[in-house]
């Protein structure tokens, strides 16, 4: 049982969580393993952030069990927070202090003494790159600045397991990267790490294994590849006719491939050889506007998963 | 000051001493910007000033007690009261607003060991002391001017302290029902009402009967019995029983305020 529990960081049986009437989770089962990356994956409103409150005890299951770090979240909350590392969705830095300030008054929180958050504070600071903006006020730091502040923020415990929520949303490119190039140092040094995402190159990139939700309920789960393998095929050929034609060549290249999806301005053709395909289409005398050739990706999961349709 | 309130009130029921860390916070925070506190200071000083001292000087003196005094010695224990009244009110009303639904301060404490008992003591604690603070000075002011006059001013502070409990938990606990900031004009509708005919300016005995009966059970009355005893002298055993009334408020304030962070931040 002890091995068990030091292998299990988190485990849930039948969570649910219910605002009134809305379910917003709807009797999930999932665990996440130490030094795991884990990765919640769905469309807004999926339950993701809803989960993470529950995981964070910050907010009371209203059914089933949840166990974190082998303990209770609604008996044991200040316990279990203590060996967590925050990461919400929307930054909750605090602007009357400096970047630094934030870091050492965060720690205190925890009850750790200053002198050991004063050295802490600089090394975290160094590890996500702010050690020169240390003494400035937070709020004239660009969006990725704050986040990486908010995610040195989160460790400043030490933390055994860091929950993410959207961790790179809003971020451009190069915040993003940064910020990838962290958790992934992070997940080496043997953090486990649980976020909640709806970019599929940041699952891809980060999660060993992940669960992807849909209206409260978990609908697939696996690591990446045994996602794509499941539910999509090897490549994807994408063709674009002239506008209107999509739809009336579709039936022609009927057969070259396991599945086709019409989309308004091109053709998704799902198939285990895209370049064999593509000479096949060709052979067929349809000569698109534009192709290409690419792996699948967990966005073709996710969307053959979850829809198309927008979800407000 | 802070840990000696914790004993003497038993917050620990709420929250704990963990939330002094909360206390830590603000005084980092107005490290930076230590003139907002200061400016406070004078308010009541211009009260006495302009009041005490210009319109005394039209005012003849004054019966309390028995004693014929000075009418700026009459409206300073007044002052005294209001000092902390309005310094535990800065803080527990317009910052805690602003910390609750703008900088989401106290979303990210929650994320640490602390609970929303820890956070109401840290807030509250530290509203009080601002409280406190002024009333020190002010106390140091009324020295110096000559308008203490009796020993028992040196309950003056300790007892700032127990006021200002009961009007920043009061504070804090009416914050959380705010919805935006124009609800705080209500804030103001009662304060200024509270400053003014607390028989801040005049003896109670001015009001006709019914209007003395509700002036005597407004909250800031008592601060003001209570502060005029212990400068003026004329101690009596009613003061215990306002003392009681600002302790009860101080109690009911702070269970109020932990209730509705918890259902305002742990949905």
């Amino acid at each position: 049982m002890k091995a068990q529990d030091d292998a299990t960081l988190i485990s849930a049986r039948g969570l649910v969580k219910k605002y009134g009437d809305f379910v917003a989770v709807d009797h999930i089962d999932f665990e996440v393993a130490a030094g795991q990356a884990f990765g919640f994956l769905g469309p807004n409103g999926a339950g993701k952030s809803s989960t993470m409150r529950m995981i964070g005890c910050v907010s009371p299951p209203s059914g089933g069990t949840l166990r974190i770090l082998g303990l209770d979240p609604v008996r044991d909350g200040p316990r279990i927070r203590a060996q967590l590392g925050v990461v919400p969705q929307q930054d909750t830095l605090d602007l009357e202090l400096t970047v630094r300030e934030n870091l050492i008054v965060y720690g205190r929180y925890f009850g750790l003494p200053r002198s050991v958050l004063r050295s802490r504070a600089d090394e975290l600071l160094d590890f996500v790159q702010l050690a020169d903006r240390a003494n400035d006020k937070v709020e004239p730091l660009s969006g990725g600045m704050k986040r990486r502040l908010t995610i040195a923020r989160a460790l400043i415990n030490e933390p055994r397991l860091l929950l993410l929520d959207e961790p790179t949303t809003g971020l451009d490119p190069q915040a993003r990267h940064v910020v990838w190039d962290r958790l992934f140092r992070l997940k080496q040094q043997g953090v486990t790490l649980v976020l909640t995402t709806h970019y599929m190159d940041e699952a891809e990139q980060l999660c060993d294994e992940l669960v992807v939700m849909d209206k409260g309920r978990i609908i697939a789960r696996g690591s990446p590849w045994q996602l794509i393998e499941r539910y999509s095929t090897r490549d994807v050929v994408e063709l674009r006719f002239p506008l209107g034609e999509n739809e009336s060549v579709a039936p022609r290249i009927d057969g070259l491939a396991e599945r086709i999806d019409v989309l308004p301005d091109r053709l998704l053709v799902y198939t285990h050889d895209g370049d064999a395909c593509l000479a096949a289409v060709h052979a067929r005398g349809l000569t698109p506007v534009a192709s290409l050739v690419r792996r699948s990706t967990l966005e073709d999961v996710f969307l053959r998963l979850t829809g198309r349709s927008l979800i407000d | 000051m802070a840990a000696l309130t914790l004993r003497i009130f038993p917050y620990g029921a709420l929250g704990g001493r963990r939330g002094l860390v909360l206390v830590e916070r603000s005084l980092m925070v107005y490290r930076h910007t230590w003139i907002i506190i200061v400016s406070g200071f004078f308010e009541p000083l211009f009260y006495l000033l302009a009041v005490g001292v210009g319109i005394g000087k039209l005012v003849p003196s004054i019966s309390f007690h028995g004693q014929v005094i000075d009418y700026t010695a009459f409206v300073a224990p007044a002052m005294l009261a209001s000092s902390a009244m309005n310094g535990a009110i800065y803080d527990s009303t317009f910052n805690v607003f602003w910390k609750l639904k703008y900088a989401k301060i106290y979303e990210g404490i929650l994320a640490t060991p602390l609970g929303p008992g820890d956070v109401a003591v840290g807030e509250i604690v530290w509203s009080l002391g601002r409280g406190v603070i002024y009333s020190a000075a002010f106390l140091v002011v009324c020295a110096a001017m000559g308008l203490v006059h009796s020993f028992a001013a040196l309950l003056a502070l300790p007892f700032a302290v127990l006021e200002g409990l009961a009007f920043a938990a009061c504070g804090m606990a009416a914050t959380t029902f705010m919805r935006s900031w124009q609800d705080f004009e209500w804030v103001t509708l009662v304060l200024l009402p509270l400053f003014l005919f607390s028989a801040t300016f005049y003896p109670l005995s001015t009001y006709p009967g019914a209007l003395a009966h509700v002036v005597r059970w407004t909250p800031l009355y008592q601060a003001v019995d209570v502060q005029r005893a212990l400068l003026l002298g004329g101690l009596h055993p009613g003061l215990l029983a306002d003392c009681g009334y600002l302790a009860a408020m101080g109690l009911i304030g702070g269970a109020v305020a932990v209730r509705r962070l918890a259902r305002l931040l742990l949905h």
